[in-house]
């Protein structure tokens, strides 16, 4: 059976290209790029070209990238730089719906003695952009608002807030892990001061990371340890994957030039409205208006998403949902609770983020195997068959 | 992913029984929306007071529908006596068990034919009982103190898989500390104890034993033999075809079907005939 894979804000496949790039240092340029012989010295300078790579991506210089090893590395060394450098101010923002890489972090420094303060979301998933400025002091140290949400794909104005932060001399973090390669970033154009960003949401291997740190931005490092990375972070480096998320970097800004991630939302679009049209009963989660070209949420009412994903497993889908049985918890997604989805909803809801790799044939695939699956589902759901009636007669 | 037995997989992707019987003895309804699991198990009796049919709708997980499923097909042909003694660890274990974060799935099955059978007894509902302990999902001291005590938890963690007390807010994480301390307390020394089989086990491996060994070696003779009721420990057979008017079947019924039963089920089984 064919894997259709319709899951790539979880992850990416890695571009062949990529692959191809990272090949020769896992057998003859193996040197340590920290060595003073030029052995190593070559390997460095790949470090370097990788690093100019993933800075043109976002419109960054060069010495503003740090690599690290993933998304929550970055983030949890920018907001802990940015504390470090206000040690005098304890009160730290986000939004409600952030990455656990962010909220669980905060989670963890409010119970370190940090006053948080989580900003809110209305139904469509848009930031209650009053309730940030308004909540802000002068002892507030940093805001992290992520780019756009995993879940849904809304995505947030952080070059509004961006600007708003630096008037008020408030260090800016971002977490960019799912805008990346999705759609533009310019961090010249706005006021960031930190952006996170991860290989494997991009095509490169998983286990790479970078930080953009704006300069000028003061700065402490997370991992201490040798010079790498200008001190910024110790520990040799992961240099296959950097070359590879290097490589990721210019194929994922050339897709943004050359119209494929357009494709990529057509694909999106049609496969929404497909769902749509032949399944009763569902919805899009999030606004639609302004979210990124490659994920739609979408919840079947009376249903549960574990189920669903079991038996679009067996037809070789491969999606996730926001339902509680996923995650071993027993709560439905913190996004989708923020909105105030109810729960008829957010328990069978079930993301699909699709990459350069889909096809229409994928796409007409799901549309007409989805709908029976749902069918089959509320056939057995006791809540179904009292709403029928009522959903027969709109 | 979870880690599903190839039992669980097969009643998700073909679950027995699903559906309403409309002129139904018994109908049980537990669990919400709002909880992520919701289970309607509805049974019809025979003349005999025996659960002749049963059919479920759940809202919920695979292993959700796999438990109803599973619970369907334990409960056919029991009477109500037996039918309550049904417990979650049978459905789990009639699916070659659950992962543990999931076993809450089969105390939903559990309820539901409580409740079911309660509603046929016109018995009042039992739920109201006792103080609502985790505020997020309703439950109470009672329902948690019976997870306790029949599963032998020692944990919160372990209460929150079985009935998902403390998952969510985490606010009665103290409360269901204390319970489980109060039963560990008074109940540990009963522990080390072998499990006993409980009636429907028992019953299951009965009939695999008929169909397995006994029957085919009886079949040769060209006789046969039926299970038509179990009592206790005694076990009512019938045997039929040549078997029926042979002069030496009490000596086939004791000396082979009975020890046989003895040696693979259980050895306090007696096995008799009934005319």
């Amino acid at each position: 059976m064919k894997t259709i894979y319709v899951d790539n804000n979880a992850t990416t496949k890695v571009d062949p290209l990529v692959v191809e790039a990272m090949q020769p240092f896992f057998t003859e340029l193996y040197g340590n790029p920290s060595s003073m012989h030029s052995f190593g010295g070559q390997v460095g300078g790949a470090i370097e070209k990788a690093r100019e790579k993933v800075a043109a991506l976002i419109n960054a210089s060069a010495g503003e990238i740090v690599f690290t090893s993933c998304g929550t590395e970055s983030d949890s060394t920018a907001i802990r730089a940015a504390i470090a450098a206000n040690p005098e101010k304890r009160h730290i923002v986000t939004t409600r719906v952030e990455h656990p890489a962010i909220k669980n972090l905060y989670e963890q420094l409010g119970s370190q003695g940090y006053r948080t303060t989580f900003v809110p979301v209305n139904s469509a998933g848009e930031l209650d952009l009053d309730y940030l400025y308004d909540n802000l002091t002068d002892g507030t140290a940093v805001v992290s608002i992520m780019w756009a949400n995993n879940e849904t794909g809304v995505i947030f104005p952080v070059a509004e807030i961006a600007a708003e932060m630096r008037k008020r001399g408030i260090v800016f973090h971002t977490d960019g892990v799912q805008a990346a390669g999705k759609v533009p970033i310019d961090v010249q154009a706005t006021g960031i001061d930190m952006l996170s960003l991860s290989g494997h949401k991009v095509h490169a291997p998983k286990g790479v990371g970078a930080l953009y740190i704006r300069k000028g931005t003061r700065f402490s490092p997370f991992l201490v340890g040798g010079h790498q990375e200008g001190g910024r972070r110790g520990g040799t480096e992961n240099v296959a994957s950097i070359v590879g998320m290097g490589k990721a970097a210019e194929l994922a800004g050339s897709h943004l030039k050359n119209g494929r991630m357009e494709k990529v939302a057509q694909l999106r679009d049609r496969l929404e409205k497909g769902l749509l049209e032949n399944v009763p009963r569902a919805l899009v989660n999030g606004t639609v208006e302004s979210r990124l070209p490659n994920t739609t949420s979408i919840s079947f009412e009376y249903v549960e998403g574990e189920a669903i994903l079991l038996m679009m497993d067996q037809l070789g889908i491969c999606a996730s949902s926001g339902s509680a049985c996923t995650s071993g918890s027993l709560e439905p997604s913190h996004v989708l609770r923020a909105m105030g989805v109810p729960f008829t909803a957010a328990h069978g809801s079930i993301r699909f983020s699709l990459s350069t790799y889909n096809t229409e044939e994928e796409i007409a695939y799901i549309v007409e195997n989805m709908p029976p699956v749902i069918a089959r589902l509320r056939t057995m759901s006791p809540f179904w068959n009292e709403q029928a009636g009522s959903a027969a007669g709109r | 992913m979870w880690d599903y037995t190839e039992k669980v997989k097969e009643h998700f992707l073909n679950p027995r029984n699903v559906g309403f019987i409309e002129d139904a003895d018994g109908v049980g309804e537990v669990g919400s929306m709002a909880c992520g699991d919701a289970l309607k198990l509805s049974f019809k009796l025979d003349e005999n007071e025996k659960i002749s049919d049963a059919k479920f709708q759940t809202f919920g997980c695979a292993s959700a529908i796999a438990s109803s499923s599973a619970l369907t097909e334990i409960i056919k042909g029991l009477s109500l006596d037996e039918a309550m003694q049904v417990t979650n660890d049978d459905i789990a274990q009639y699916l070659g068990g659950l992962p543990k974060q999931k076993m809450h799935c089969s105390v939903l099955g559990r309820d539901a034919l409580e409740k079911a059978i309660a509603y046929y007894r016109g018995e009042p509902d039992k739920k109201i009982e006792g103080e609502i302990v985790c505020e997020c999902f309703g439950i109470t001291n009672l329902d948690i103190r019976r997870a306790v005590t029949e599963n032998g938890l020692t944990s919160i963690e372990d209460v929150t898989d079985y009935v998902k007390a403390g998952g969510g807010c985490g606010n009665c994480h103290d409360k269901i500390g204390a319970i489980i301390a109060e039963v560990n307390g008074t109940a540990i020394e009963n522990k080390p104890k072998p499990k006993a089989l409980t009636n429907i086990q028992k019953i299951r491996l009965v009939e695999e034993t008929l169909e397995r060994e006994i029957k085919p070696v009886l079949k040769k003779d060209g006789g046969d033999i039926e299970l038509v009721d179990f009592d206790g420990n005694r076990v009512l057979v019938k045997l039929h075809g040549r078997c029926s008017t042979c002069a030496a079947s009490q000596v086939t019924l004791k000396d082979y079907v009975q020890a046989k039963i003895q040696e693979l089920v259980a050895p306090e089984l007696e096995v008799e005939e009934v005319s």
